[in-house]
């Protein structure tokens, strides 16, 4: 709680938060798309691409001007992929080689660059190293409004274009169908999934941009089927991991705040992994014992129906003594019948099945499964 | 005692040989990118090493950090395998998290020790020669010859013993499997090997950049090339020209050497990317192109075949009204019935449009060709018209 009144009530730590939480709502939002589309991977060549771009812009307009950053980073991040669509169409090379080369040439190409910059004397310089793994003490009011603009002009674009956008990432071929045109649609997606990274690089880095694009989605599938749910709580998932990891920064600033926002994200993504209703592993655990269970009682009372059948009266009392020999013979599994109703247990430790548990088994062996 | 920059050069050789050996099994194995996540994921096992010894060149180093290459390949299965998220997904989640570990440890340490997170990312080749291997006071060459040529030999060692298990494991797993090669157990020792790899390479280009050298030379021969042996060759020639080149380069420019390489690198690829033979951007537009024009001939050769006997709609035959019947431009007829009467399919003569007795060949095989059967006709006429060849 400390940190967030903190966080209030410092004017530099609120602009700070402020940007660091608006690159987490439109990564969350954008990560969505791109994990929905098994493009997780390409989120990390744009982001490793986009430094040439920074770079470029430094270069030509000699000032740091987050406007002119951002415009290069997204189109070298742009380029990026135009790359890595175009060689594996036209070539054997898979996408993931060609992502490496993607990375390989643009991140090296960019640290060329950086060398450069480091030899000119100029003294605005610092910002430029920031974006490798990111600083959002050095986010200005300025830097806020470029993003907040931004981000707003994406979400208003993916609303508008929620539903075309819905049937590209799920059935492309049944969207080409419907008329809609998917390479137009594709290439805005790809759009704003560029633009979401390169609105978090000053803050995130570009080393780790792509997991606040992964993280806040994959935390947000495992706790809904829906995609607007899926968005909306990728979204806040982004945000809470801006606004802690820049509040635990500022208890130590001589770290980056790249990796403290990634890994509250990774930390969010663990919880949601290991406790989500439903997909969570504690609950498919659970899930699975329990019809484990069922599947125990089941198939023990069918064998207590098969050896009723061999006697002419259903009911007839047998030893609970003539089941020990059983592979799957357990006491438990005896009193959890009999608490069900289904057998009747008498003190003289004999058993015989119930009309209920007659029908039960009768309707088990018919349907293969009890209901 | 060779001079400084022989010196330098000398590492950037190595290190580019030993990437380029491992990295052709990589890209057939669609593992580029794990060899990503692992440069980047053993950030935390150099940054541990590094605090316990003190140097970058140490044994235990190497070894903390082929560890953690291969705990990340360990992790990212045990995520890919909950089914919670694709593999890709996967990836993309478990190296952030390993690298943020990294980055956190050498800069909260970077005040006490002599690391920082350039030299770990970019590499300092330019420092590599100053740390040399003393043995009894006898100078024997730059701490990092030792270390990169030991894994040279490990690399080539492994490829060697191993080459049949890995070419039949790389194109077919579940085979090997049924020969009893133990495909899991090769790849784990593939990701240890790369991960010691990356270890050795990173002195001289850096975590992030040892990507390019693993993975773009490998690429560009495989664009080149099908036969594994050939693409290893093939793929070291690769490296060494980019290491060399990048180099020179950034000497000339006073720019940094690591990605002067990478860049090298990367701009080989595309260059061949461009212009190679069969896989080439180049040559695959004028494959299509030909082919397109191909089977606007084959079009126009099949619709005066159709219509040759048939006296009544003698216009069907007609240049001027081809345009009606087929839906061309009439530039585009022009085009198409040129070509075709130079490849001596069809005759023109006062507008009319016959066709040869080649032109009759043609089309059989045409037919041939569109109900998938095979046809003697192909072999001869593959030479005249691609679409004969099978692509």
């Amino acid at each position: 709680m400390e940190f967030i009144i903190e966080i209030l009530s410092d004017y530099t730590t609120r602009t700070i938060a402020l940007g660091t939480s608006l690159l987490g709502l439109i990564s969350g939002l954008m990560g969505t798309w791109a994990v929905l589309r098994r493009q997780s991977l390409l989120g990390d060549a744009v982001a490793h691409a986009s430094l040439p771009g920074i770079a470029l812009a430094f270069l030509i307009t000699g000032v740091k001007n987050s406007l002119f950053f951002f415009i290069g980073a997204a189109i070298a991040g742009w380029i990026a992929t135009a790359w890595v669509s175009n060689i594996t169409r036209n070539t054997k090379i898979k996408t993931d080689t060609a992502l490496a080369i993607a990375i390989a040439l643009f991140f090296g190409f960019g640290m060329v660059l950086i060398t450069f910059i480091q030899r000119t004397p100029n003294a605005n310089q610092g910002g430029l190293e920031s974006f490798l793994f990111g600083q959002a003490a050095t986010l200005l009011r300025e830097d806020i409004l470029i993003m907040a603009i931004t981000a707003a002009i994406t979400i208003i674009i993916v609303l508008l274009l929620w539903k075309e956008f819905k049937l590209l990432a799920f059935d492309p071929q049944h969207a080409h169908t419907t008329g809609v045109n998917i390479k137009v649609l594709d290439i805005i997606l790809n759009s704003l999934i560029v633009i979401a990274i390169v609105i978090g690089l000053q803050s995130v880095g570009v080393v780790l941009m792509s997991a606040m694009l992964i993280a806040p989605a994959a935390a947000a599938r495992q706790w809904t089927d829906r995609l607007g749910a899926m968005a909306i709580l990728a979204s806040l998932f982004g945000l809470l991991s801006g606004i802690a990891g820049t509040g635990i920064s500022s208890f130590a600033p001589l770290l980056p705040t790249g990796p403290l926002i990634v890994l509250v994200s990774i930390f969010i993504v663990t919880i949601s992994f290991l406790f989500a209703p439903k997909r969570g592993l504690v609950a498919q655990y659970t899930l699975k014992q329990k019809s484990k269970k069922r599947i125990a009682l089941d198939s023990m009372l069918i064998n207590l129906f098969e050896i009723c059948c061999q006697h002419s009266d259903p009911q007839h009392l047998h030893s609970v003594n003539i089941l020990k020999p059983m592979p799957d013979y357990n006491k438990a599994t005896i009193k959890k019948l009999s608490e069900q109703g289904l057998i009747t247990l008498t003190k003289q430790k004999e058993w015989c099945l119930t009309e209920k548990g007659i029908t039960n088994a009768r309707r088990i062996i018919k349907n293969g499964g009890s209901s | 005692m060779i001079g400084l920059q022989w010196e330098i050069i000398i590492i950037a050789i190595l290190a580019a040989i030993t990437c380029a050996i491992l990295g052709v099994f990589l890209v057939l194995r669609k593992m580029s990118m794990t060899s990503d996540a692992i440069s980047h994921a053993i950030l935390p096992g150099i940054a541990i090493g590094f605090l316990i010894t003190g140097t970058i060149n140490s044994p235990l180093l190497i070894i903390l950090a082929a560890l953690m290459g291969l705990l990340t390949v360990a992790m990212t299965e045990a995520v890919t395998s909950t089914r919670l998220v694709k593999e890709d997904a996967a990836t993309g989640l478990v190296f952030p998290a390993l690298f943020s570990i990294g980055v956190i440890l050498i800069s909260k340490y970077a005040s006490n020790i002599h690391i920082d997170t350039d030299s770990v990312l970019l590499g300092e080749i330019a420092f590599a020669p100053f740390d040399r291997l003393v043995i009894r006071e006898i100078d024997i060459g730059p701490k990092s010859f030792w270390v990169l040529g030991t894994t040279i030999l490990l690399n080539l060692l492994f490829v060697l013993v191993f080459f049949k298990e890995l070419k039949l494991s790389t194109f077919d797993s579940n085979l090997a499997a049924t020969f009893g090669f133990m495909p899991i157990l090769l790849n784990y020792m593939l990701m240890g090997l790369v991960s010691i790899t990356i270890v050795s390479s990173f002195e001289a280009v850096g975590v992030i950049l040892v990507i390019a050298l693993l993975i773009a030379p490998a690429a560009t021969s495989y664009l080149l090339n099908d036969n594994l042996k050939n693409m290893i060759t093939l793929s070291v020639i690769f490296g060494i020209i980019s290491a060399l080149a990048g180099y020179w380069i950034a000497r000339w420019l006073d720019a940094s050497i690591a990605g002067m390489m990478a860049t090298v690198s990367g701009l080989i690829f595309f260059l061949v990317y461009l212009l190679a033979p069969g896989q080439g951007l180049v040559a695959s537009v004028r494959r299509r192109q030909r082919q397109k024009l191909e089977f606007a001939q084959m079009t126009l050769a099949m619709h005066i075949y159709n219509h040759s006997d048939d006296s009544e709609n003698i216009e069907e035959r007609m240049k001027g009204k081809l345009g009606y019947h087929l839906g061309w431009s009439v530039s585009y007829i022009e085009k198409i019935v040129k070509r075709s009467q130079n490849s001596g399919i069809i005759t023109v003569k006062d507008d009319l449009i016959s066709i040869t007795s080649k032109g009759i060949g043609f089309v059989e095989a045409a037919n041939m060709l569109i109900s998938s059967k095979y046809h003697p006709s192909f072999q001869r006429l593959r030479n005249e018209f691609i679409i004969f060849t099978g692509n």
